[in-house]
């Protein structure tokens, strides 16, 4: 048992070495997120004080169609991209956990291109879809498919960029991989031993002892693909048409471009409510379908 | 594995060829897909190296009829571009956050590591609660903030949080310091060590590999990073790369650059090319505790 006089002096050294931390999570998590509610029932253009204005702001959004467009555009993208991603890099995950030939290399070069990210990959797959010179359409040709103008026609611009996100699953692989790599050996000969099939081992044995990497993924993946920024910035400025205009792009024009801070947060409250929504739904649904090995933690 | 051998002599042998066959076809699969995942790289090292008359051509080449290293040059002495000083920028932004990075969040971490205190699980999920905070949910007053106190169009603003501690890595850094013996720091103790010098000279000198892990992602994410620059900095020779980038696009070329584009982002993928060939391990282990790309 310690003596109070210890447990106080250790008191006094976590708050010592905890208070960069606990400074900078007031003055850039903890305020912003305040100042930004407050923002959201103002009308703010930062030259004149905030006028308060109730819930304008809010009964504003939901009869602005940028809004909805938005929401619409993100979710698109966000449904599409995000499983398929998931679905491919696990599919990549378990090819390469076979007893192939030249593992690392293709380990390596799945994951490469996934750490260029940002505007280099924005550019080059921006030069990619080039509808004259790109190489896509080039590839595409092969195939009898004409001249698509990927970023100019607005049925085609979403799924550009949908495509452009599979670049960078190597990463999810790389986790998968890890997940897979992690499963003890016993419990996949055990399955063999009772006479079940690869498919079934798979389904009954790997696939729930992943269940926790892939809740993990889910939920990464799903908080990312709601703020893409990058590629509507870089690329297509949110058209043709408006078929690209992400949400957070639509909070960027708001906010800096029309100088409306007080209507850009509001939206980004609504993210942060989203973002928080989905987390607690996919924490709940996790305690019933995900296992965890050896018991519940926490 | 001495039950290995047991297992081998076990399946019979229509089962084997089928495996084998499934094996050839997975291999097959993985090699398509790498040269897909590999071609745009090609096609960004070839461009960058084109004629603006050659980059336009199709059929696209593959290899550049002869090598317009021109291209790099250009990027330089091209006053339109200011490609040397964006790039010089994203270095002092990257280097000074990796700093700050390494340093709060192996401090904060240290503590949840080490002390328990009234409240310190409370703190330790709030920690976690801001892993999901996104950005551009507390961008605004984070901009409104550093306009008031006079720093728009600075690179101030994208560095200074980062000597805050950031989420990600007192998490990383908080399992690792866990591990570390309690006799060790009661041996340091005894030797009269005060606390700080618990964590300046004997556990930072312990984290080395977990460290680099920190540093090299907090390097990525900062150099990659174009939604804070967009917002803070106004004036081209303050942009860092990725906005500066960005901008050849809109610039006063007649043609859109696309060599040159091609260029500058090979010059920007460089660092983390560099980075990743000296420290892959430290790459893989980052990405699959942390999740992030």
């Amino acid at each position: 048992m310690k003596s109070t006089r210890e447990s106080r002096r250790e008191g006094r050294l976590f708050y010592f070495f905890i208070s960069p931390w606990l400074i900078g999570f007031i003055v850039f998590a903890l305020f912003p997120v305040l100042a930004s509610l407050y923002y959201s029932f103002t009308e703010y253009d930062i030259i004149h004080t905030p006028e308060f204005i109730g819930f304008g702001n809010y009964t504003e959004l939901f009869k602005d169609d940028q809004f909805w467009n938005s929401i619409k555009v993100t979710l698109k993208y966000t449904f599409i991209s995000v499983p398929l991603t998931l679905f491919l890099s696990l599919i990549f995950a378990i090819l390469i956990n076979q007893k192939i030939p030249f593992r690392g290399l293709f380990r390596t070069a799945m994951y490469f291109p996934s750490m260029i990210s940002g505007v280099s990959m924005a550019l080059l797959w921006f030069w990619v879809f080039n509808p004259q010179a790109g190489l896509f359409n080039y590839f595409l040709s092969f195939f009898g498919v004409g001249t698509i103008n990927w970023f100019l026609d607005e049925n085609y611009a979403m799924w550009a960029l949908i495509i452009m996100s599979f670049w960078g699953l190597g990463g999810g692989m790389l986790i998968f991989l890890a997940g897979l790599q992690g499963i003890p050996a016993h419990l996949l000969e055990a399955a063999k031993l009772d006479g079940a099939g690869r498919l079934r081992t798979f389904w009954n044995v790997t696939l729930p002892l992943l269940s926790p990497v892939f809740l993990f993924q889910l939920i990464i993946g799903l908080i990312d693909s709601f703020q893409v920024f990058t590629q509507a910035y870089t690329i297509t400025q949110g058209g043709p048409n408006y078929s690209t205009w992400f949400y957070v792009y639509n909070i960027y024009i708001n906010a800096f471009k029309n100088f409306r801070y007080g209507y850009a947060s509001a939206m980004a409250w609504i993210l942060l409510i989203a973002v928080t929504i989905i987390t607690f739904i996919i924490m709940k649904l996790s305690n019933r379908y995900v296992y965890y090995e050896g018991g519940r933690e926490r | 594995m001495s039950n290995l051998a047991l297992t081998k002599q076990l399946p019979v042998k229509p089962k084997k060829a089928r495996a084998e066959m499934a094996q050839i076809i997975g291999f097959l699969i993985l090699l398509l897909v790498t040269v897909a995942m590999i071609m745009p790289l090609w096609f960004m090292l070839s461009t960058s190296l084109k004629t603006t008359k050659e980059m336009l051509a199709y059929p696209p080449s593959f290899i550049p009829d002869h090598f317009a290293w021109g291209n790099f040059k250009e990027l330089f002495i091209n006053t339109d571009i200011k490609f040397g000083r964006q790039y010089m920028n994203s270095l002092i932004v990257g280097v000074a956050t990796v700093i700050g990075t390494v340093f709060s969040s192996s401090f904060v971490a240290f503590g949840f590591a080490r002390y328990r205190a009234k409240g310190s699980t409370f703190f330790f999920m709030l920690v976690l609660s801001t892993l999901m905070l996104p950005y551009p949910a507390i961008m605004i007053p984070q901009f409104l903030l550093f306009t008031k106190l006079g720093l728009h169009d600075s690179l101030l603003p994208l560095i200074l949080p980062s000597f805050f501690a950031s989420a990600y890595m007192i998490f990383l850094l908080k399992q690792f310091f866990t591990t570390l013996p309690n006799e060790l720091y009661d041996a340091g103790r005894i030797d009269g060590c005060r606390e700080i010098r618990l964590y300046w000279s004997l556990t930072l000198p312990l984290s080395g590999p977990v460290l680099a892990t920190v540093a090299i992602f907090s390097f990525i994410w900062s150099w990659n990073d174009l939604l804070a620059p967009v917002l803070y900095l106004d004036s081209q020779e303050n942009f860092t790369l990725p906005i500066g980038m960005a901008a050849m696009l809109s610039s006063k070329f007649r043609i859109a650059p696309w060599n040159l584009m091609m260029a500058a982002s090979l010059l920007s993928v460089l660092p983390i090319v560099v980075l990743f060939a000296i420290a892959q391990r430290r790459f893989v282990q980052g990405i699959v505790l942390t999740g992030i790309k």
